[in-house]
């Protein structure tokens, strides 16, 4: 299943040397790493900074992917254009969703058991109707990046995989810069510290909360339609990205968005490599092992407080 | 001891209608008041949320496709060994994630569900992505047709599940997991030993979803990875408690009775995709509109009418 990308990751051709397997297998890592970044960075701020443990996200991931490709395949527009077109609307989607989680769960204390399960809740929900309305084919973009790749001498370098990681590289730095420059990034940054303080600042904390997790399923939008461009999407393929998304959350340290995004690189590489040496289908099961790892040996991650 | 009067009345109830479909659908049933009862024992109890149950059960179905093909065995020692391999990776589990906070033992179940799923898949012994086919007998000595064995089997393991459920409600053991549900940092510091109940509650309950999974192989006759590690096994072991009412061993039996007979009539009669949806919606309304589940509302309906 996510096996596709990797194998045309190196364009079908036989690599007989092994120095070159090795640093293909170290540009692709890189390039999947981006991508990865992508993903994670929204539950890196609703699981990290606000302490919501969203399950769902992949959901909203695939959500996205299935936007891109009803919007793609009926008017041909650019699935980059169009995630960045839905922005706001999965902005809205996420602060209502906020606003549910907030009056039924965080308020009465209950986000450990019910919160937990309304996430999950949803995650099936989201996945259930998209099974109904589209069924489980797989679906896919057309994009003019999609087919060709660049070489560089011994190294390949697929539009396909690079356009993405460009892409999350560019929504990681203007989040990283909003978050540190502008009053409600610097709030957002101050409700995970001290919500007492930032009321005292005049922010009404649950405010700080809604936009900071509206953002975070914004992100969503722009993650499905790189999704999408990478490999075929069907309903079920968020499940998969259940695992990597938090344990590279975990890996990166919880709430540092560099971390996530050097977390992210390195599953990406692991990943590469472990598709290279052992076959693509042991991918899913790294994540894991590396989710287990950083909680038994440093479960505050690599750039953790 | 009552339990186990009314579990005699269903089975020879379900013997005079003398239908085998019944029968197949019973087991689904009972199979689920073992899955939702097992998982309320952490969930419910503890307040520790399992998201991998599919993953407990398809370790249980696993292990009697790795013996049948080894060595056959009868299934209710089957049945011992799934619930050991599925403890076991429980009680792993719960020592490498419980000593920080629960969300995160709650991501590690929902990723060894994929993991498992990756590892029987390569793994070419039990049958791969291809799947395993399981022979089983038309008839067995004493009781008759095959299906009605495995049903008396599950009848017999719904009756072990609720009958510990409810003793660990009633011992010093069920107090001790209300402490860590209601305040953990509370009851650490007046002594309680929290890390070794929350062990206790995920081995017990990992095992019990191992059982719920050994006999698995024989009632469907051919095991694929996709439906052992199913999500509906997943959904249906949370939303059932989380419907029924998660405070008491009767929540998880109302839950596992009412949404199982309704999806095995949805999925005779709609679909199987519609009737999961059904389920979803139901868990996500119950959360939010009745956090103590049916149980619950009936608790707050009685009391109301007292006043």
């Amino acid at each position: 299943m996510s096996a596709s990308w990797q194998e045309r990751g190196f364009g079908g051709k036989e690599v007989d040397l092994s120095f070159d397997l090795l640093i293909n297998a170290l540009i692709a890592g890189i390039l999947l790493g981006g991508f990865y970044a992508a993903v994670t960075i929204g539950v890196s701020i609703s699981f990290g900074i606000l302490d919501i443990v969203n399950i769902a996200h992949p959901a909203f991931i695939i959500l996205g992917s299935y936007i891109a490709y009803i919007v793609n395949a009926r008017l041909g527009i650019d699935p980059i254009a169009i995630s960045i077109i839905m922005l706001p609307v999965f902005y809205l989607l996420g602060a209502g969703i906020y606003q549910i989680y907030y009056e039924s769960f965080e308020r009465r204390g209950q986000e450990a058991l019910r919160g937990l399960s309304f996430f999950f809740g949803l995650l099936f929900v989201t996945e259930v109707m998209l099974i109904l309305v589209f069924g489980v084919d797989y679906r896919y973009v057309e994009a003019a990046y999609i087919g060709p790749s660049w070489r560089i001498g011994v190294v390949d370098l697929p539009l396909r995989m690079l356009v993405p990681c460009i892409a999350a590289l560019v929504l990681f730095a203007a989040l990283e810069l909003y978050l540190s420059y502008t009053f409600i990034g610097r709030a957002i940054a101050a409700v995970a510290q001290d919500q007492l303080a930032l009321r005292l600042m005049g922010a009404s904390p649950i405010r700080i909360k809604r936009i900071a997790f509206g953002i975070s399923i914004a992100t969503a939008a722009v993650a499905g339609a790189l999704l999408i461009i990478i490999q075929p999407v069907e309903p079920s393929v968020g499940r998969e990205y259940i695992g990597r998304v938090f344990a590279i959350c975990v890996l990166g340290g919880l709430g540092s968005l560099p971390g996530t995004v050097i977390g992210a690189m390195l599953l990406g590489i692991i990943e590469s490599f472990t598709a290279t040496f052992y076959g693509p289908s042991w991918a899913p099961a790294v994540a894991f092992g590396v989710l287990l790892l950083t909680l038994a040996f440093r479960p505050a991650g690599l750039l953790g407080r | 001891m009552i339990l186990i009067a009314v579990a005699a009345v269903v089975f020879f109830g379900a013997r005079l209608v003398s239908n085998d479909y019944v029968f197949f659908a019973g087991y689904t049933v009972l199979q689920f008041v073992v899955l939702a009862t097992a998982w309320n024992i952490l969930g419910g109890y503890t307040g520790y949320v399992n998201f991998g149950s599919a993953a407990f059960f398809a370790l249980g179905a696993y292990a009697t496709v790795f013996l049948h093909k080894s060595y056959p065995l009868p299934i209710p020692l089957l049945i011992v060994i799934g619930g050991i391999v599925s403890g076991i990776v429980g009680l792993g589990m719960g020592y490498l994630t419980l000593r920080l906070r629960g969300a995160f033992f709650a991501i590690a179940t929902l990723a060894l569900a994929v993991v498992l799923q990756t590892l029987v898949v390569n793994w070419d012994y039990v049958g791969g992505s291809r799947g395993a086919y399981i022979i089983r007998p038309n008839e067995i000595e004493f009781i008759g047709p095959y299906i009605q064995y495995l049903f008396l089997v599950m009848l017999a393991l719904a009756v072990l599940a609720l009958t510990i459920a409810r003793g660990i409600e009633r011992s010093q053991l069920g107090y001790g997991f209300a402490t860590i549900r209601d305040d953990e940092l509370a009851a650490e510091a007046s002594g309680v030993p929290t890390l070794r109940l929350k062990l206790i509650a995920t081995t017990l309950s990992g095992a019990l979803m191992g059982m719920a999974g050994a006999p698995f192989p024989y009632y469907i006759g051919y095991l694929q990875p996709s439906s052992a590690f199913g999500l509906e096994y997943a959904v249906n072991s949370i939303a059932m408690p989380m419907i029924g009412g998660t405070t008491s061993w009767v929540g998880p039996l109302i839950g596992a009775i009412l949404l199982g007979s309704l999806q095995q009539i949805a999925t005779v009669t709609i679909s199987s995709v519609v009737n999961l949806l059904i389920v979803g919606l139901l868990l996500v309304a119950f959360v939010i509109i009745a956090p103590n589940g049916i149980v619950g509302l009936v608790q707050g309906w009685t009391r109301g009418r007292a006043k």
